[in-house]
């Protein structure tokens, strides 16, 4: 492989070092499964639950809303796999449909506070002064503010002009940026004194330039592992507004409303309020195994990879 | 001199307001570059090297700003210009090397891809691929085998005098005509300064540029430059080119600073050094500020800052000692 270097004027005495032959995805892949197969299992749960919920009507069984009210709150079995609710609705029919509605409103909202949070963060940080102190500010009024509350206010007023879906967007990205923007404004701030990004400085690279090329992909490894932390928190917290009754309105599915629905049959069916329940949690787990994986990759300071 | 300066500083005052006070960082420095040579600036640390050269470059950071003085580079001043006309400049007509190898360079970004973006900044090259063709060309000028390959490498791939190289590509990249190093090579080991200073020499001569190196090693200055500032408590103390500074050091502190070089043969138990420290620059008083620290202080030392004597052709010193023999 030693290809012999042209060489123009400087001798060249530097001894080569070795660069380490880059992995393919694959190697990628089977290295990663070697260290960390909880996160591929993650990733590949993740999949196929996004696959189950865009192709929701070819594989469910019954339709959404299909009632049928001879087979009401029947316990799982051959017919009904996971049961029935109060209205004879398929509650594995059921689960299916609302990954949709918990998969978007996890993502989407993750996206756009990550957004909103990296800019504000990353001119906080950088700009510092007056700038700074205002932003931050907000940051600590938007923390201090309970979230819950303040997503009720923004789904009750927003409620008559929209649909509720996108509702649940802005209240979860207008309470979910501000976590982001710290972080981010804490690491532009040791970055920005980086002597690379003096050195940037010092060739004539411009503020915004700096900000987007060495800033910014320094901060990605934090803004992945923030996101797969906000994906679940955010469909923790429409569960959470469905579950109080302002989030998805039935007959529209959803996590977090079929466990408001199941719960009056608590005791007595508790299959009816695990099921949803459960595939919660194993989605929110998957998404903080695969979000520590993916950090561990993608962390240019991790020499393992 | 002879030659045009290049860089011409002058009377330049670069303070820092902090709580404490005033600190006077740079006090009043005058300094050429001419064209084609290499100058050395040596002092021990803390005593205002650094902090002349990020002048130049507008990199001081608040508490600190520039007061007063002029940086003239070929003829235009910098002090003053917005940061946008000075971001321009620099990189372009005048660019910078830093210390730490290690550090300089940003660790999530391909090297080849940060030397692009220099061009790409100032405009000379129109097309990635016209960046790419330059950059490859750059890093086999400076010495660095297999070109084409070390373009994606990440620099936690590449040995310390690998990462200088592409630091020097990257300052070297748009033909400037002022390089500042600042400490280039004290991160490196002695055998990879002595690549590192043969290159920079090299791409002095070929391109007929001015380079102002910084440093606290004397034997870098012995290796490479031909005229040397001895820089003390934020002040000039002693200036003459490097034969002349070596042969005829008047000032007692350079004279400090070189017996201060361990010698083979010397005596292994002890390692003469300057006593004392550089003064707190938040607390010094009217004398010379080397005074406290002087074998041969007088009261008129301690009393009254000496000029600049001039000694000899192109030798100017600090000291009231050299006083009476330029009359």
């Amino acid at each position: 492989m030693e290809k012999k270097t042209k060489q123009t004027g400087i001798q060249s005495e530097a001894h080569a070092s070795d660069i380490g032959e880059k992995y393919g995805w694959k190697e990628m892949l089977h290295q990663m499964w070697k260290q960390n197969p909880l996160a591929i299992l993650s990733a590949v749960l993740i999949i196929a639950i996004i696959a189950a919920a865009v192709f929701a009507p070819v594989i469910a069984p019954y339709k959404e809303a299909q009632q049928d009210l001879t087979a009401r709150l029947q316990g799982p079995g051959m017919k009904h796999l996971l049961g029935t609710d109060e209205l004879g609705r398929d509650v594995l029919t059921r689960i299916l449909f609302g990954a949709r509605v918990s998969l978007v409103v996890g993502i989407i909202p993750s996206v756009i506070s990550l957004i909103i949070g990296l800019i504000l963060g990353m001119i906080a940080g950088y700009f510092g002064g007056a700038v700074d102190y205002l932003l931050m500010r907000l940051v600590d009024i938007m923390l201090a503010f309970p979230s819950l509350l303040l997503s009720m206010v923004i789904m009750y007023t927003l409620g008559r002009y929209a649909n509720s879906v996108i509702c649940i967007f802005a209240a979860l990205s207008i309470t979910g940026w501000a976590s982001v923007a710290r972080v981010v404004r804490s690491q532009t701030l040791s970055l920005k004194e980086s002597v690379y990004v003096e050195a940037a400085r010092s060739i004539g690279v411009g503020k915004f330039r700096i900000m987007f090329r060495h800033i910014f992909p320094n901060c990605i490894p934090s803004l992945i592992v923030l996101f797969t932390l906000n994906v679940p928190s955010c469909i923790l917290s429409e569960s959470t507004l469905s579950f109080l009754g302002i989030g998805v309105q039935p007959p529209a599915a959803s996590w977090g409303l079929m466990v408001n629905q199941s719960k009056q049959f608590l005791f007595g069916m508790p299959w009816l309020a695990l099921a949803p329940s459960i595939t919660i949690m194993i989605v929110v787990l998957a998404f903080n195994f695969l979000g520590d994986g993916l950090r561990d990759i993608l962390d240019p300071y991790m020499q393992t990879r | 001199m002879a030659k045009e300066n290049l860089l011409e500083i002058r009377d330049l005052h670069t303070s820092f307001f902090t709580d404490h006070g005033v600190v006077r960082a740079v006090n009043g420095v005058d300094l050429d570059v001419p064209e084609g040579r290499i100058v050395g600036l040596v002092g021990e640390s803390g005593c205002g090297k650094s902090m002349t050269a990020r002048s130049v470059m507008g990199l001081i950071k608040s508490p600190g700003r520039i007061e007063s003085g002029s940086i003239k580079l070929d003829g235009r001043e910098l002090v003053g210009l917005s940061d946008r006309e000075l971001r321009s400049v620099c990189g372009d007509d005048v660019s910078m090397i830093f210390q730490e190898p290690m550090t300089s360079l940003n660790p999530v970004l391909k090297v080849g891809r940060q030397v692009e973006e220099v061009l790409l900044v100032h405009h000379k090259a129109s097309t990635k691929e016209e960046a790419k063709r330059l950059t490859v060309d750059m890093f086999e000028r400076v010495g660095i085998p297999e070109a084409e390959k070390r373009m994606s490498a990440y620099p936690h791939e590449l040995s310390g005098g690998l990462r200088q190289r592409v630091m020097i590509a990257m300052a070297m990249v748009c033909k400037p005509r002022l390089l500042i190093a600042d400490e280039p090579t004290t991160a490196l080991d002695v055998t990879i300064e002595a690549q590192i200073l043969r290159l920079m020499k090299q791409l002095c001569k070929e391109h007929h540029m001015g380079i102002l190196i910084i440093t606290h090693n004397l034997g870098v200055v012995a290796e490479i430059c031909d005229d040397v500032y001895v820089m003390y408590a934020g002040r000039i103390v002693e200036n003459a080119p490097v034969f002349e500074l070596f042969d005829h050091k008047r000032h007692p502190y350079t004279e400090g600073l070189m017996n201060a070089i361990p010698k083979i043969g010397g005596n292994p138990e002890f390692l003469s050094t300057i006593p004392g420290v550089v003064p707190n620059l938040l607390h010094v008083g009217d004398g010379c500020t080397f005074a406290g620290r002087c074998a041969h202080a007088s009261d008129r030392c301690r009393a009254e800052m000496p000029a600049l004597y001039e000694v000899a052709e192109h030798h100017t010193c600090r000291c009231f000692l050299a006083e009476r023999e330029g009359q």
